[in-house]
C-alpha cells in the first residue's frame, strides 16, 4: 500500500534541514576542520575507485599478451640501450653529487641527500577547468602525508592535497590554485609557476617585461617554499610576450611531466622531514611569498 | 509499511553505485571535464519513480558521497541535490505523465539548476576561470536522460521494484 499523505516532517521542512546541514558542512570544510570526516567518507568508496580501473587493467593485460614477439624484442632492445645510457649518466651524476657534497661542506651549507620514492597508480581524474586533481591508490596506510611532492620520470606532477587511508588526492601543477617556486636553469632567475587550468600549460605571471627569459628555457624547482625538493624539472618556457603598459610580461610554459598521460606516479619523501612538516600548512599557496624575492634580485 | 522491498532497495543502491562508477570513469582529460552528472540523473529517475522511498534525505546523502568522491567541498553537491529532489517531489505527478521529450526538457532545467548552484558556490569560494565549456556537461546530461530513464525503467520492471 502506498501512502497518500506522507508521515513525518513535510518535504519543505526536510529541504530546509538538508540545505542548512549542507551549508554548515561547506562552511566547516572550507575552513579545513573536517579532514577526518572526508577520509571516513572516501574510505568506503575505495572499492568503487578500484572497480572502475578493472576494465583498463584488463585491456592493458590483453595488450601485453597479444603484443607480438618482434615488438617485445624491439622494446627490450630499446630498454637495454636506455639502461646503458642512463647508467653512464648515473656514473657522472654520482661523481658530481660527491663533489657537490664536498663543496657544500666546504661552504658550510646543508645538502639534501636524495629522496625516497614510492610508486602509486592513478585511480581517478577530476578534471574541471577550475580544478586539476587526481586520485592515487596509496594513502595514509602507506605513510603518505599532505604536501608531499609527486613526480613522474619527466618532472614534477604536483603535491598531495588530501589523504584517506587507502587513497590520496594529488593537486596538479596546472591547477589554477597551485603554484610552484621555480628557477630558470640558464641564469638562476627565481619566479613562480602558476597553473592555468589547462593540462598543457603553466603561467609565469610575476616576471617583469625586461626579464631575461626565452622560449625553450628549462624551469626547475627552486626548493623555496619547502614543499618541492630543489632541482627537479617542472616546465620549459613556451612563449614570452612583453606587454607594454603592464608591469609583467605574459610568459607561458609547457609542463615536462606527462600530466594527462602518466598512470604511474612517484611520491617523494624528503629526507629532511621537518621541512615538509613546516610547509604542510602553507601548501598549496606555499609559493606565493617567493614572488617579491624574484623582484628583489634585480 | 514498507515502501520498497529489500531486493528493491539493493537495486536502488546498485544503480547509485553504477552512477558513481560512471562519474569517476578515467576518461582523457578533455572528455572528463564534460562528463555529465550521472548521479543526479539516476537520482531524478528515482524521485520520479519512487518518490516515497527516495526523497530529500537520500539525495543529501548521495550528494555528500559525491562530494567526497569528486574532491569537491563537502556539502556542495548535497546542497544542489536536495534542492533538485525537493523540486522533483513537488512536481513528480505531473512529470511522470509528460512524454519523454518534455521530461528531457525538465531534466535539462534540473541539471542546469544543480550546475548553476555548483557555479555559484565556486564563485563565492573564489574559484575560476569559467569558460563556456564549463556548462557543456548540462546539455550532454539532458541528452542522456532518455537512455537513463528507459534502461532503469526496463530493469526496474524486470526486478519488480515498487
Amino acid at each position: 500500500m502506498k501512502r497518500i499523505f506522507a508521515k513525518g516532517p513535510s518535504v519543505n521542512l526536510r529541504l530546509l534541514a538538508a540545505l542548512l546541514a549542507a551549508a554548515a558542512l561547506m562552511a566547516a570544510d572550507h575552513r579545513g576542520v573536517l579532514p577526518e570526516l572526508r577520509a571516513a567518507l572516501v574510505a568506503p568508496l575505495y572499492p568503487l575507485q578500484q572497480a572502475v580501473n578493472v576494465p583498463i587493467r584488463m585491456v592493458e593485460k590483453l595488450w601485453e599478451a597479444f603484443s607480438s614477439y618482434t615488438a617485445l624484442v624491439k622494446d627490450n632492445q630499446r630498454l637495454k640501450d636506455e639502461q646503458t645510457f642512463l647508467k653512464t649518466r648515473l656514473l657522472t651524476y654520482a661523481a658530481l653529487e660527491k663533489e657537490n657534497i664536498r663543496l657544500r661542506t666546504l661552504l658550510d651549507t646543508t645538502y639534501k641527500l636524495g629522496e625516497q620514492l614510492l610508486v602509486a597508480e592513478l585511480l581517478a581524474v577530476q578534471m574541471d577547468p577550475y580544478q586539476h586533481v587526481v586520485t592515487i591508490n596509496k594513502g595514509s596506510r602507506f605513510g603518505i602525508r599532505k604536501a608531499q611532492p609527486v613526480l613522474d620520470e619527466n618532472g614534477i606532477i604536483g603535491q598531495v592535497l588530501r589523504v584517506a587511508p587507502f587513497t590520496a588526492e594529488v593537486i596538479l601543477i596546472t591547477d589554477p590554485n597551485h603554484a610552484v617556486p621555480v628557477q630558470v636553469v640558464r641564469n638562476g632567475l627565481l619566479t613562480v609557476a602558476v597553473g592555468a587550468g589547462r593540462s598543457n600549460q603553466v603561467l609565469l605571471p610575476y616576471l617583469p617585461n625586461n626579464a631575461d627569459i626565452e622560449p625553450g628555457d628549462l624551469l626547475v624547482t627552486s626548493g623555496l617554499g619547502g614543499v618541492f625538493p630543489a632541482g627537479y624539472p617542472v616546465a620549459s618556457v613556451a612563449t614570452v610576450m612583453p606587454q607594454s603598459g603592464r608591469p609583467f610580461a605574459l610568459v607561458t610554459a609547457k609542463p615536462l611531466a606527462k600530466l594527462d598521460r602518466s598512470r604511474e606516479l612517484l611520491i617523494a619523501w624528503n629526507r629532511d622531514r621537518s621541512k615538509i612538516e613546516a610547509g604542510e600548512n602553507a601548501a598549496p599557496e606555499a609559493a606565493q611569498p617567493v614572488a617579491p624575492a624574484s623582484d628583489a634580485r634585480r | 509499511m514498507h515502501a520498497v522491498r529489500p531486493h528493491g532497495r539493493l537495486f536502488i543502491l546498485l544503480s547509485f553505485g553504477a552512477a558513481m562508477l560512471l562519474r569517476i570513469l578515467p576518461l582523457p582529460a578533455e572528455l572528463a571535464k564534460h562528463n555529465p552528472d550521472w548521479l543526479l540523473l539516476v537520482l531524478i529517475y528515482w524521485h520520479l519513480a519512487l518518490p516515497e522511498a527516495v526523497g530529500v534525505g537520500v539525495a543529501w546523502c548521495i550528494g555528500l558521497l559525491a562530494d567526497a568522491l569528486t574532491g569537491k567541498m563537502l556539502g556542495q553537491q548535497a546542497f544542489a541535490y536536495s534542492l533538485v529532489a525537493w523540486l522533483c517531489l513537488k512536481l513528480y505527478q505531473r512529470l511522470r505523465l509528460h512524454p519523454l521529450t518534455q521530461q528531457t526538457l525538465a531534466v535539462l532545467g534540473y541539471l542546469f539548476l544543480a550546475h548553476g548552484i555548483d557555479f555559484w558556490i565556486l564563485r563565492v569560494k573564489g574559484d575560476g576561470p569559467f569558460g563556456w565549456a564549463y556548462w557543456l556537461s548540462v546539455p550532454l546530461g539532458a541528452l542522456l536522460w532518455p537512455l537513463v530513464y528507459l534502461s532503469l525503467r526496463h530493469v526496474r520492471r524486470i526486478f519488480h521494484v515498487r
